[in-house]
């Protein structure tokens, strides 16, 4: 059933003024709610990460009583902790020129122009508060020995403002909201429901109300009704099966809100990262990401002649061997962008010439860096990763090249949200990964965890009250007609999982679908090959209702029925991920579309055309979405070729 | 690759009920697969004959959300130094190797089924005061605190700590003085946690007591099991801070009552 909508206009609700004074200004303008009615509110926080447990702790601190639930067994392990690299602030501590708007600059351009300007300088701004809270928090920064914290540079900009905890940042930052989480559940603000799985969301006469979860533990399936939802449930990266998300990563919290009127926005802009260990193997279960800085020191090749894919690659003399990045982007060489150098990777191997099993990985060589600096050198730089590298592979990249190749890695589409964070459907906020609104089609790195923790601290909590003022607070109940048939449409859904009683597996459909997403969807698109993927995914879709497996009864703990869940929203999902990759008549950032590119190989963005944001409306027919589109203006920064040269 | 014929005896065990080993045959296993990806094989097995898979704590598979709990031959996490279940690969066995799986063991660990058991224990520890209670918007400058690196470093060691338990199943006592003085540790180094870290250290360690972890006797073992090598020496530091803040507790106490009695 589909809800009928109140609103269908896509107001963005840009605040009038200069840039560099609309969030200030909207900041004055946004309504407030005073101390003792907050206490009337309620606000279900749907997702522990970043922006989840960050919104969820900052909202109990102002009054509000929030319900937070993750389908982790702790808000601890959600999967923001899995982030290496650090975080961006435009703090200018190394005094190289850095600047809220340098930093505004540099994500705009870095989304290839596909990103909301006001949107983006508001992160910007709030970038600097971030790093004020995570370090009275107590997150262990790494530091100067003079006490100054300490920043290293990442890709797409030319100063030096990220903030990292070694290659932990994430997991301390997370951590760091955790605490602050764990002290407004101590405080009896927030009520944390851990190994609860949302179904589906509630909404009644248009306004979001609650959600449908189910208890992983014991199986039961209720229902929890709020004034407002605030989804923060991360990408879609799993659509693919194999990706450097964790395996519990899913579409189903956004999925199930897009299917209840919620617009679904340029899902074609995912991101592969070009550094990440092969599959050895159709056992495969996930990718395992290696830090991106290893091209600093490593040289990226393969054979020249496909027949010495299978030799010991030190048998392969120097005039053998193809340094296709050096040779193809001379300037840049191995250090080219991660898009070019994913797809330079995906071009060598389908000529023949990839290494290893299954022939999709190529050599990422640091014999010369050996030579050059010594082994101890380098073991000082990356000695973890190489220890990394053994662990999976049993090779030790000190004796033999590492093999490599790109993995998806993070989704830049997600919810379309306005400047509240509040999606079309009236009622309910989408922060972090899961909303589409701050990196357009390219995320730079150091980004991720800077869009969640703004969202969660800085954003949600000015922004909700805009809202909550137009709500009675405690309006909708349990007993409320909508709220009973929202619980009993997911108890008989999950009926109808357990009852297919097929033959294949739950994992054999998402492998299945996730190579078919991959090869079709993947580095490189074209309209061919989107259609094959159009028309093979509703066939699949119906084989996975007829044919799936899934063992075990629905009222108790049941691994393989959470994943069928999961999975058969991937299904209902990734024929919309095609079909806006295929409207999308343009290549940008994450988005490869062959037909277009330059005679370099250089993505060829069409702002004639595409200038705008693509979101997508449920027909009540996956295979029919509608499409509006918000357009997309630029007053700060002008359009331009995406250059690095 | 090689392939592997193992044995597995794996314990089974519906929530609260009696768990058992089961006898699982396990051939032709890829050397080149995870530890969790050689229990997805024998999982799609079990599902293709009709049977109940393998329930188990996994998502990351990259050794730092602190999922994967498992006991593989008496060892959480197995027998390699420093490393998680997830992390853990195939060609660390032989073929025709027995391997015994068990979940994390410690009473204050119920297990939920088979090998994933409930370690919510260590969350409720965390909120008596495993925080530094500074409101959002509240912070100052973040470079208005000059945080020696030597300082910053030591409490960046302790907070490697992924949570996941394992000192706790490694240790003869259940107890879990390694997690505890790890996420003390990180608090009570940094000048940020200073003012509350009497109660902080009070707070944690009566939880920890009454989640029914057992005593330290310095066996050690938890450092050796611990996939993040988190150093004993926290625990020392931990003994420490507990005596202090005890003491003062005592005291503090006692003036307090004094105060009252006397009253102004």
């Amino acid at each position: 059933m589909v809800q009928p909508l109140l609103t269908m206009s896509l107001d963005s609700k840009i605040p009038s003024g200069p840039m560099a004074e609309k969030w200030t200004r909207h900041k004055r303008d946004s309504k407030l709610i005073n101390p003792k009615n907050k206490r009337k509110y309620s606000v279900i926080v749907v997702g522990s990460g970043l922006a989840g447990s960050a919104a969820a702790a900052s909202l109990s601190e102002m009054g509000y009583k929030v319900k937070c639930f993750c389908f982790q067994d702790s808000a601890r392990r959600a999967h923001s902790i899995a982030a290496q690299g650090g975080i961006n602030a435009a703090k200018n501590y190394q005094n190289d020129g850095d600047s809220v708007h340098r930093l505004f600059y540099d994500t705009v351009k870095g989304g290839d122009f596909r990103a909301r300007e006001a949107n983006v300088h508001r992160l910007a701004e709030v970038s600097v508060n971030i790093i004020d809270q995570c370090v009275a928090q107590g997150v262990p920064f790494a530091r100067e020995y003079g006490g100054g914290l300490a920043n290293r540079s990442f890709g797409g900009a030319q100063v030096s403002r990220t903030f990292y905890a070694r290659g932990q940042t994430g997991q301390q930052l997370l951590l760091g909201a955790y605490s602050a989480l764990n002290k407004e559940i101590a405080r009896g603000g927030v009520e944390m429901y851990s190994r609860t799985e949302m179904l589906d969301l509630i909404v009644v006469n248009g306004q979001t109300k609650g959600i449908v979860v189910r208890n992983l533990v014991t199986g039961k399936i209720d229902a929890h009704v709020a004034d407002t939802v605030l989804l923060c449930t991360g990408g879609y990266g799993n659509v693919f099966f194999l990706s450097t998300n964790a395996m519990g990563c899913n579409v189903t919290a956004t999925w199930r809100a897009h299917r209840k009127g919620a617009f679904f926005a340029n899902p074609c802009y995912t991101q592969i990262h070009p550094t990440c260990i092969p599959v050895s193997g159709d056992y495969q279960s996930k990718l395992t990401l290696m830090s991106e800085s290893l091209r600093n020191d490593g040289r990226v090749w393969v054979p020249k002649k496909a027949e010495d894919c299978g030799k010991n690659p030190a048998d392969i003399p120097e005039a053998d061997r193809d340094y296709y990045l050096e040779r193809k982007y001379p300037s840049f060489g191995n250090l080219a962008p991660r898009d070019i150098s994913s797809r330079a990777a995906k071009e060598a191997c389908d000529d023949g010439r990839g290494v290893g099993p299954g022939g999709r990985g190529v050599y990422l060589d640091f014999a010369e860096s050996i030579r050059d600096f010594g082994r101890n050198t380098i073991a000082e730089r990356y000695g973890n990763l190489f220890d990394m590298y053994e662990r999976i592979t049993g090779e030790s990249a000190y004796e033999r090249p590492m093999r490599i190749y790109p993995a998806v890695h993070y989704t830049m589409g997600g919810l379309w949200v306005d400047y509240n964070l509040m999606s079309n459907l009236p009622g309910l906020h989408v922060l972090g990964e899961a909303n589409f609104s701050d990196h357009g089609a390219n995320r730079l790195g150091a980004s991720a965890l800077m869009q969640g923790l703004a969202d969660g601290y800085f954003v949600i909590p000015t922004t909700v009250a805009n809202y909550l003022v137009t709500q009675k607070p405690g309006e909708v109940t349990l007993d409320n007609p909508e709220v009973k048939k929202a619980v009993a449409d997911a108890e008989e859904r999950t009926k109808k999982l357990l009852s297919v009683k097929g033959k294949r597996s739950v994992d054999s459909f998402h492998r299945e679908l996730g190579l078919l997403v991959w090869d079709k969807c993947g580095m490189a698109r074209t309209r061919e090959g989107l259609q094959e993927a159009i028309d093979r995914i509703p066939a699949l879709r119906e084989e996975f209702w007829n044919n799936v497996t899934v063992p075990g009864s629905g009222d108790a703990a049941n691994q393989e029925l959470e994943k069928a869940g999961r999975v058969a929203d991937f299904m209902e999902f990734a024929e919309l991920l095609c079909i806006d990759a295929q409207n999308r008549e343009e290549s940008c950032g994450g988005h490869f579309r062959e037909e277009h590119q330059y005679p370099d190989g250089e993505a060829k963005r069409n702002d004639q055309d595409f200038s705008y944001v693509a979101a997508w409306e449920y027909s009540g027919n996956c295979s029919q979405p509608k499409l509006n589109k918000e357009p997309l203006t630029f007053e700060e920064v002008h359009l331009a070729v995406r250059s690095y040269k | 690759m090689a392939l592997l014929n193992l044995h597995l005896k794996v314990w089974r065990q519906n929530g609260s009920q009696p768990g058992h080993f089961q006898d699982i045959e396990a051939p032709e296993i890829p050397d080149h697969a995870s530890f969790l990806e050689m229990m997805d094989i024998v999982n799609e097995r079990l599902i293709a004959n009709g049977q109940d898979p393998i329930a188990f704590d996994h998502d990351c598979r990259e050794g730092i959300c602190g999922a994967c709990s498992m006991t593989i031959n008496g060892m959480p996490h197995g027998p390699e130094r420093a490393t998680t279940t997830c992390q853990l690969h195939m060609r660390k066995f032989r073929t025709g190797d027995t391997i015994w799986i068990e979940p994390f063991r410690a009473r204050s660990f119920p297990v939920v089924k088979d090998l994933m058991v409930d370690r919510g224990a260590f969350d409720r520890i965390m909120q008596a005061g495993g925080f530094v209670s500074i409101r959002t918007g509240s912070a100052p400058e973040g470079n208005s605190i000059p945080i020696g690196k030597d300082v910053a470093d030591a409490a960046m060691d302790a907070a490697a700590c992924i949570g996941c338990g394992a000192c706790v199943a490694s240790c003869k006592n259940a107890s879990a003085m390694l997690f505890v003085s790890a996420k003390v540790g990180q608090l009570n180094t940094l000048p940020q946690g200073q003012p509350e870290r009497q109660r902080r250290t009070l707070g944690m360690v009566r939880q920890m007591d009454a989640e029914g972890f057992g005593n330290c006797t310095n066996q050690y073992e938890c450092e050796a099991a611990c996939p993040k090598e988190i150093s004993v020496r926290w625990i020392t530091k931990l003994n420490r801070d507990y005596a202090v803040a005890a003491v003062k507790d005592i005291v503090g106490a006692g003036r307090q009552q004094a105060g009252g009695e006397g009253g102004d």
